[in-house]
């Protein structure tokens, strides 16, 4: 009985030990977002100094896991603020109902195109296209066109070359493949995916497997030249090498309607005990400084137009062209059975 | 002569071997030491109690921490309307999957498995304690580390694919691994087998040579004494190391999406897809319902089959070289198996993390030659200034806390449980199985439980050790229980007899059987802690990741730095797994000369 006593205390002491309550003087803000979310110390730095806050990140998994599980704790809520919901997936957290308008005054500064929900709840951060990337000297050693349409990839010439995302596990595979139904219609895509599959499309689970086990122009060394990725993801090749090289080892293919634009969007969750800070976060992220930070940090573009972009940005992001668009409510209604009918058509 | 020992000794050693062979060989021991005991009924019920109430402070902890969360999520995601035909096609489908690839790989794992913990208990050679310490680091590894591995091993533009299309000048590569089941089944035998070498090679080494020795004195050969004698003796551990392996295998996760892809999916799987990708909780819900009880079934199944067997073990058998050829062949050709299997994946990655890539960059069917520290120089760089960004001796640190402390808990709470579980009850029967589940419940359901339950608390760095040892209890459990349940309680009692403390009895008697088990528990504590990825990502601040956090921060960004960072830190967590699991085993605790 000594021993269970013994264990007891010991086991009480731990948690009280570790769950030592933590000082209340600064307001804590909880912002709950994505795995690949960054910010730059500074940037922070200065938001918490300027209002006696402390941030914390939750960050909570890919996009669409982020989301379901701030959606799952909608009655209580694990932070003050989300970030990262983006326009694929905007409705459910509408609909979900887990976002208190804000009308935030640097609105003002976003084109409106952006601005998917005019009641205010979710106020888009940043944007970025998803594109196919190539192989710059694979293609260039052979000699071999560039594919310039959907069309293109079901050539014998581009057989086997293609690696795409799962649009049930990741966020560019699901944008992929909006874009495809943007191009054949709701009755037509899955022909085309059919096609595609017998020309050897190969089906990875997540960004990270496709880029850096499969595709051949990052240092995973894959076998295959073409890969669902970011317009992007090219300067970043070039940023995140040393020495940097001259020229980017990778390209973004952004023929018509073949990339398709996701906004990212930040709301402030229901139930917040921190609405006035949770207010001043959301200004701070549509602001300059946030604005300008994030390119290098999440390679995306501002939507605030009074933020610059990086040079080493513009240098490699081809900027004229036009992506694919697809009616967000379409998206809200179909998105699910969509996922299911392609998983049917080209997995199982 | 040989044949009368043979049959008695085979399934029915309880019953007529024990008076042949050796009495202390059968289960009878137990239950005859009992009947001594049972002069006076009144202090049975008291001890049994005392026992049972051992149980209580990890009951408790898992109560807390494993069924609240785990019976908040299913309440909450629970729904007759997922009960529809179709549901239950799909469920049926993928549960048909998910058992034929656990079967095969737990035979898999097994057939690598028991003659390598044969190779480890009974042979010494140089280099075995390296070895054995490098089998165990798959174990630890992130599974996008370990993909990465089998990639550069076996994948289209791996080692053995560049060779083989170099040698004959083929286009395209010969082998095709992954993707297929094969990689699955491989992975899974890569990761599980040092669960059986280290459960089934502390049995074997404990156990008590004269048994064999006996036999053969009876004039069976090696072999019948082996099958009909050792065997029998190894059984219970070899069915510990078999349901654990087994219920890793049935709720494989990462090994499926990544070496797999899609076209495979376990239950893990679709739970996954059903309640992160599609938000149809209830369907989640159902199959995760599913999931628990085949997890509950098989480890009811173990608990039957897996009976204790006490035998006294004065002197085990230590480890010596090998000495006739076909032992020397032996140890010769399954250490080089062991080496190409284990070693060759793992040295994938720290040559990947010293190789210049960017120079040979669309020169993929060539070799690559070059070698740079770079990526080792740039994980001491926050390049971008970022707020996410982490010095690795801070990751390390972070690693090293998390995991000590998760081996001191699991230890605390494993010891009293699988002591009170060794001797067999009515009620133990029960909660043994019980105590199985935390490795055996999908691991999404219980993340998204931690939401429902513990909310706002959610993000305090003290979760992450309680969420590690979750995990790490069955496994502590599992390495102590056969070899607390092989202490023939006469011994206790005789110490006790002579006037020794309970304290002292537990020094004397049970620490020398047991501290080969209790190692193998703390290695399997340690390496659960340091490779575990998904809880740690939910419960952890972002402030103190571990390193296999920051190697999917890595990971999640293009570029060639971030790449070959992921693969420095892959080396790194890999280089100090094998030293701390080579230290442990260096532990030797009062006691432990016995």
């Amino acid at each position: 009985m000594k021993r269970l006593t013994f264990l007891l205390s010991v086991f009480a002491l731990l948690l009280a030990a570790c769950g030592g309550a933590e000082p209340a003087a600064p307001a804590t803000l909880t912002v709950m977002t994505h795995d690949s979310f960054s910010v730059s110390e500074e940037v922070v730095a200065a938001f918490e100094q300027a209002n006696n806050a402390e941030v914390v990140f939750l960050q909570s998994g890919d996009a669409g896991s982020a989301l379901n599980k701030a959606i799952l704790s909608k009655d209580a809520p694990l932070a003050d603020v989300f970030f990262g919901v983006d326009n694929t997936f905007l409705s459910r957290a509408l609909e979900a109902g887990i976002f208190e308008p804000y009308k935030s005054p640097l609105e003002a500064n976003i084109p409106r195109a952006f601005i998917l929900d005019p009641e205010y709840r979710a106020l888009p951060v940043d944007y970025g296209d998803v594109c196919l990337n190539y192989d710059v000297n694979w293609f260039k050693e052979r000699g071999l066109a560039l594919p310039q349409s959907f069309d293109d990839l079901l050539k014998p010439d581009y057989k086997d070359l293609l690696v795409v995302e799962n649009p049930a596990t990741s966020s560019p595979g699901l944008a992929f493949l909006l874009a495809t139904i943007a191009k054949f219609g709701e009755d037509g895509y899955l022909d085309y995916w059919a096609a595609l599959r017998d020309n050897g499309v190969k089906v990875a689970d997540g960004w990270e497997t496709a880029y850096y086990t499969d595709f051949s122009g990052s240092s995973g060394r894959g076998p295959r030249p073409l890969v669902v990725s970011y317009a992007s993801s090219p300067p970043a090749e070039v940023i995140f090498a040393d020495p940097r090289p001259a020229e980017a080892p990778t390209g973004s293919i952004v023929a018509d309607g073949m990339c398709f634009s996701q906004i990212e969007f930040v709301g402030i969750l229901k139930g917040t005990r921190n609405r006035a800070l949770a207010e001043k976060w959301v200004d701070f992220m549509l602001d300059t400084a946030f604005q300008e930070d994030m390119p290098l940090q999440m390679f995306v573009f501002p939507v605030n137009g009074q933020a610059k972009v990086p040079t080493e940005f513009e240098l490699y992001v081809p900027s004229s062209y036009t992506p694919a668009t697809l009616d967000p409510a379409l998206i809200a209604a179909n998105r699910e059975k969509w996922i299911e009918d392609w998983t049917a058509t080209v997995v199982r | 002569m040989s044949q009368r020992v043979g049959e008695s000794a085979s399934q029915r050693v309880g019953e007529s071997a024990s008076q042949r062979v050796g009495e202390s060989a059968s289960q009878r021991v137990g239950e005859s030491a009992n009947q001594q005991v049972s002069e006076s009924a009144n202090r049975r019920v008291v001890d049994s109690l005392t026992h049972l109430s051992s149980l209580i402070p990890t009951l408790a902890f898992l109560g807390l921490f494993f069924f609240l969360p785990l019976t908040r999520i299913l309440a909450f995601g629970l729904d007759a309307s997922a009960v529809t035909l179709d549901n239950l096609r799909l469920a049926s489908h993928v549960l048909f999957f998910t058992f034929y690839q656990a079967f095969l790989s737990v035979l898999l794992t097994l057939v690598l498995g028991l003659p390598a913990a044969w190779l480890f208990a009974r042979y010494d050679f140089p280099g075995k304690s390296l070895l054995k310490a490098l089998t165990a680091v798959p174990f630890m590894l992130p599974t996008v580390v370990v993909a990465a591995g089998f990639n550069a091993l076996l994948g289209p533009r791996g080692w053995l694919n560049l060779g083989l299309m170099n040698l004959f000048s083929l286009q395209d590569p010969p082998v095709e691994f992954v993707g297929t089941l094969g990689a699955i089944l491989a992975a899974h035998v890569f990761y599980n087998t040092t669960i059986v070498i280290r459960i089934v090679g502390s049995a074997l080494s404990q156990l008590d040579p004269r048994l064999p020795e006996a036999a053969r004195v009876l004039g069976a050969d090696e072999r019948r004494a082996f099958r009909h004698v050792t065997l029998p003796l190894l059984r219970p551990s070899i069915l510990a190391a078999g349901l654990l392996v087994f219920l890793f295998d049935f709720t494989s996760f990462g090994v499926i999406l990544l070496l797999g892809g899609p076209q495979f999916a376990t239950l893990e799987v679709e739970i996954y897809l059903q309640a992160l990708s599609l938000l149809d909780l209830p369907l989640a819900a159902l199959l995760s319902a599913i999931q628990l009880a085949c997890t509950l079934a098989f480890s009811a199944l173990y608990t039957r089959l897996a009976r204790v067997q006490a035998q006294t073990s004065p002197r085990p058998r230590p480890a010596s070289y090998a000495k006739t050829l076909r032992q020397r062949l032996f140890v010769a050709s399954f250490t080089l198996l062991l080496i190409a299997f284990f070693i060759l994946p793992l040295l994938a990655l720290p040559l990947r993390s010293v190789t210049q890539l960017e120079a040979t960059r669309g020169d993929r069917t060539q070799f690559q030659a070059g070698l740079t520290l770079d990526f080792y120089r740039e994980l001491f760089v926050n390049r971008r200034g970022s707020v996410f960004y982490v010095p690795p001796a801070e990751a390390l640190r972070n690693s090293l806390l998390y995991a000590g402390t998760t081996v001191l808990l699991s230890l605390l709470l494993g010891f009293p449980a699988a002591r009170a579980l060794s001797r067999q009850t009515r009620l133990t029967r029960l909660l043994d199985p019980l105590l199985m589940l935390p490795l055996g419940a999908s691991a999404v359901m219980l993340g998204l439980g931690f939401i429902l339950a513990f909310n706002r608390m959610l993000a305090q760095p003290w979760l992450v050790p309680i969420a590690h040892t979750t995990i790490a209890l069955p496994f502590v459990i599992r390495a102590l229980q056969p070899a607390l349940a092989s202490i023939p309680e006469r011994l206790r009692q005789a110490a006790a007899n002579l006037g020794a403390s309970p304290l002292r009895v537990w020094l004397t008697v049970d620490w020398p059987i047991i501290w080969r088990a209790a190692l193998a528990a703390a290695t399997f504590a340690f390496t659960v802690s340091m490779g575990e990825f998904g809880a740690t990502a939910l419960l952890t601040r972002p402030e103190y990741p571990t390193i296999p956090v920051a190697i999917y921060r890595f990971l999640s960004q293009p570029g060639g730095l971030n790449y070959g960072q992921a693969m420095a830190m892959a080396t790194l967590l890999m280089a100090v797994t094998t030293l701390a699991i080579l230290l442990i085993e260096r532990v030797r605790l009062p006691g432990g000369e016995f």
